[in-house]
């Protein structure tokens, strides 16, 4: 039992255990006290002090993010001289913020706007710096834009990619009022280690790292007559859309979101589902490749495990990190890329249109997809495969650009022939779910049999644990992978890359004896996505990834080697796997990169 | 860092990678430990480094013409340095010389109590002998 001190907020008496903060004793009573630079992702920081509150007996206020709750306590959250205090403090924020909300990208969801509007701070009391200072704006990045005079240095954005990424991009320089967040050297994002996984972004409370967006290029293709314009939405963004449109956490909006982008004007409007468990087709069928040669062929120069590659933050990470395991790597493409190189080819000669006047929009949870679309490489159609990336939150914009009463809608289903999605092709937007997808595959060709766990739900893989092990002993497999009997197939899953890292360390050190290994660069899997609805936090990770599997229990057809669209792809135009025109559209290689 | 600095007079920007690969820590934070302490240039200095002291009491005693006077004579702005690299303009934190301000380091010289005459003479003493920066 966990020993609990008593207290006392505003005169009523509050119970709570030791160790909280006066944060959450007084959230524990519907109390909110305003917070910036804290976040339930992140280790506490207390350096914005909009937190403070009184407590009787002490003479200078104290910060309730960073403050433990004591017997005896006595918090006044909302005193006159919290009030007084916590004004100022806001007013002086803002003698340095450049704060023309109305031209501003979270003009609407920005944590200082709103505590400016609730304090109501009309006048100005304090001189205005912002004129005096040096403020600089990085737009270089297909990604991710950095505007220095949005930022209040809350240092959100430095921690996440400390603690969640492990990649250190971000770094506080200079001191006092010339205090800044940069980079290394203050290079652009684009040339240093960024990994473009927009979790700076999704955690900053301002304007200030916003991604960089692409709603108006998309307006203008979509007015285009000459133009048609074909979408493809990723998993995660089905379970995540609703909130930025005024429902709760966990709501699953899939046939809304078709209906609301078929008013918008797209001409066809398809599921990144279908590439996903075309995905499952050729990796599972690249990783049974690797093990025959590393078993049967006794091949030692087999790369073994074999690591994910949809997840282009991690990409670009290993890139940077690990660049001497790029072999490991799977050489498939991401769901997207695969898609966009299908729209251009596949899609246009079954439609019969030049692929020159396709343009190929993906919605995406992710920033680190503009990048991806972007790589030079990624032009295997003979054009831009895709040719831009939205994220969940620029399409709530355009829906609500187009005055679409989204809870009115009724919901439609996707368009033909590459619009099928099974229950393994949604679960890629959760941690663990291209493992449970590959698995569900894998197993089956080789033994001809379900993967053994009830209802197909392969639960080891799931959750919210940061790196997960699971293994799977293959029995009686039918003649062909008659080598597999009786070999224990070792898989990891790992999210947010600082749990990537501890899953390459162990490689690196030989410790781990894994085949396969599930690699996504956030939390949670895409579900927690960089450009997913803001905020996000662990609840609301956890209602999201409750309605993908909710979905995938929802759809008849749960595994990826039974897609009806799939199937009839590979008989019309890639014949099999791993094939000659697989090879040329589906599968890609990586680039080295300086980890400094 | 400060042995770098000694050796090379800056901290490069092979150096500062060299520094995180050494010690393992991230090249951002090399740099932004570098940029919290005026000491640990990060950009190529002159031979000789000037450092004015930024802090109030020397802005009240005058600093602002001195520094006119600087810039005025070296044609440069600050954070600059002269064509021939012999001079580099810099602010410092307060470098504990309040009563006798205002006050600026030459390298590792302090002079005090400055005027923009005063100031004159003192950087004559550093131009090259050849007559480099006559006016
Ligand atoms: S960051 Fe927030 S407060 Fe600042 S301009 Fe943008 S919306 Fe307004
Ligand atoms: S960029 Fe955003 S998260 Fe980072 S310090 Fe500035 S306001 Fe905070
Ligand atoms: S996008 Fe990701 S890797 Fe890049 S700075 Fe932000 S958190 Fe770090
Ligand atoms: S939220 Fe407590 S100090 Fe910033």
């Amino acid at each position: 039992m966990s020993k609990k001190v008593n207290l006392t907020i505003n005169g009523f008496p509050v119970e709570i255990e030791t160790g909280k903060t006066i944060l959450e004793a007084a959230d524990s009573q519907g109390i909110t006290i305003p917070t910036l630079c804290y976040h339930k992702d992140l280790c506490v920081a207390g350096n914005c002090r909009v937190c403070i509150v009184e407590v009787t007996g002490q003479k200078r206020l104290s910060a309730a993010c960073a403050t433990p709750c004591e017997e005896g306590m006595e918090i006044l959250t909302n005193s006159l001289k919290v009030r007084n205090s916590r004004k100022h403090i806001i007013e002086l924020l803002l003698t340095e913020h450049n704060a023309d909300c109305t031209k501003c990208y979270r003009n609407g969801n920005c944590e200082l706007q709103t505590l400016a509007s609730e304090y109501k701070i009309m006048t100005q009391d304090f001189i205005e710096l912002v004129p005096l200072k040096k403020y600089s704006i990085d737009a270089y990045s297909p990604s991710i834009m950095k505007d220095d005079s949005k930022c209040i240095r809350c240092q959100r954005c430095v921690r996440t990619c400390a603690e969640l990424q492990g990649v250190n991009a971000l770094t506080v320089a200079h001191k006092g009022d010339e205090m800044k967040i940069t980079t290394f050297l203050e290079k652009h994002m684009r040339d240093v280690v960024c990994t473009n996984c927009g979790q700076c972004i999704n955690h900053c409370p301002t304007g200030a790292l916003v991604e960089k967006n692409y709603i108006e290029e998309v307006w203008e293709a979509i007015a285009n007559p000459k133009k048609h314009v074909v979408v493809q939405t990723a998993p995660a963004v089905r379970v995540g859309l609703g909130e930025e449109l005024g429902l709760p956490p966990g709501t699953r909006v899939t046939g809304k979101m078709v209906a609301a982008l078929k008013r918008l004007g797209f001409d066809s409007v398809l599921d990144t589902d279908f590439t996903a468990d075309l995905t499952i087709m050729e990796e599972g069928t690249e990783l049974l490749t690797r093990l025959k040669k590393a078993l049967v062929d006794k091949d030692e120069t087999v790369d073994l495990p074999m690591a994910t590659s949809c997840s282009p933050g991690w990409i670009k990470y290993i890139e940077h990190m690990y660049p001497e395991y790029l072999g490991n790597l799977s050489t498939c493409k991401s769901p997207q890329q695969m898609f966009g190189a299908l729209a251009k080819t596949y899609y246009a000669k079954a439609r019969n249109i030049e692929p020159d006047n396709i343009v190929s929009v993906s919605i995406m949870p992710c920033t680190a997809k503009k990048f991806e679309a972007w790589r030079p490489e990624m032009h295997d159609s003979g054009y831009r495969d895709v040719d831009y990336v939205l994220t969940t939150r620029e399409l709530a914009i355009l829906i609500k650009q187009a005055g679409l009463d989204f809870e009115k809608i009724e919901p439609v289903k996707y368009d033909r022939l590459m619009g099928d999605s099974t229950g393994a092709g949604v679960i890629f937007g959760a941690t663990g779910g291209v493992m449970e997808a590959a698995l569900r595959t894998v197993y089956e060709i080789v033994t001809g049999r379900e993967v053994p766990f009830d209802n197909l739900d392969i639960t080891p893989v799931r959750g919210m644990e940061g790196v997960r092990e699971a293994s799977i002993k293959i029995e009686n497999p039918v003649e062909d992978w008659a080598f597999l009997d009786g070999v224990e197939l070792k898989c990891a899953v790992a999210h947010g890359l600082v749990n990537a890292k501890t899953v390459m360390e162990s490689v690196k050190s030989g410790k781990a004896d894994y085949h396969f290994i599930e690699f996504m660069a956030c939390p949670g899997g895409c579900l927690g996505g960089g450009g997913q609805p803001i905020p996000t936090n662990p609840e609301i990770r956890k209602k999201r990834a409750e309605a993908i599997y909710a979905e995938d229990s929802s759809l008849t057809i749960r595994k990826s080697h039974e897609n009806p669209e799939v199937l009839k792809l590979y008989k019309d135009f890639l014949k099999e796997p791993l094939g000659e025109v697989s090879h040329h559209l589906l599968h890609t290689k990586y680039t080295k990169r300086q980890r400094y | 860092m400060q042995g770098v600095v000694e050796r090379e007079s800056f901290l490069s920007e092979h150096s500062m990678v060299e520094i995180a690969r050494e010690i393992e820590i991230p090249a951002a934070d090399v740099y932004g430990t570098a940029t919290f302490y005026s000491f640990l240039e990060t950009k190529p200095t002159g031979k000789f480094i000037i450092r004015v002291c930024k802090t109030i009491t020397c802005a009240m005693k005058g600093k602002t013409q001195v520094l006119f006077a600087i810039q005025d004579m070296l044609k440069i702005k600050m954070g600059d340095t002269t064509p021939d690299k012999r001079f580099t303009l810099l602010e410092t934190n307060c470098l504990g010389w309040c009563h006798k301000a205002p006050a600026m380091l030459v390298n590792d010289d302090v002079y005090t109590e400055l005027t923009p005459e005063k100031v004159r003479d003192i950087l004559t003493k550093y131009m090259d002998k050849n007559g480099n920066f006559h006016n």
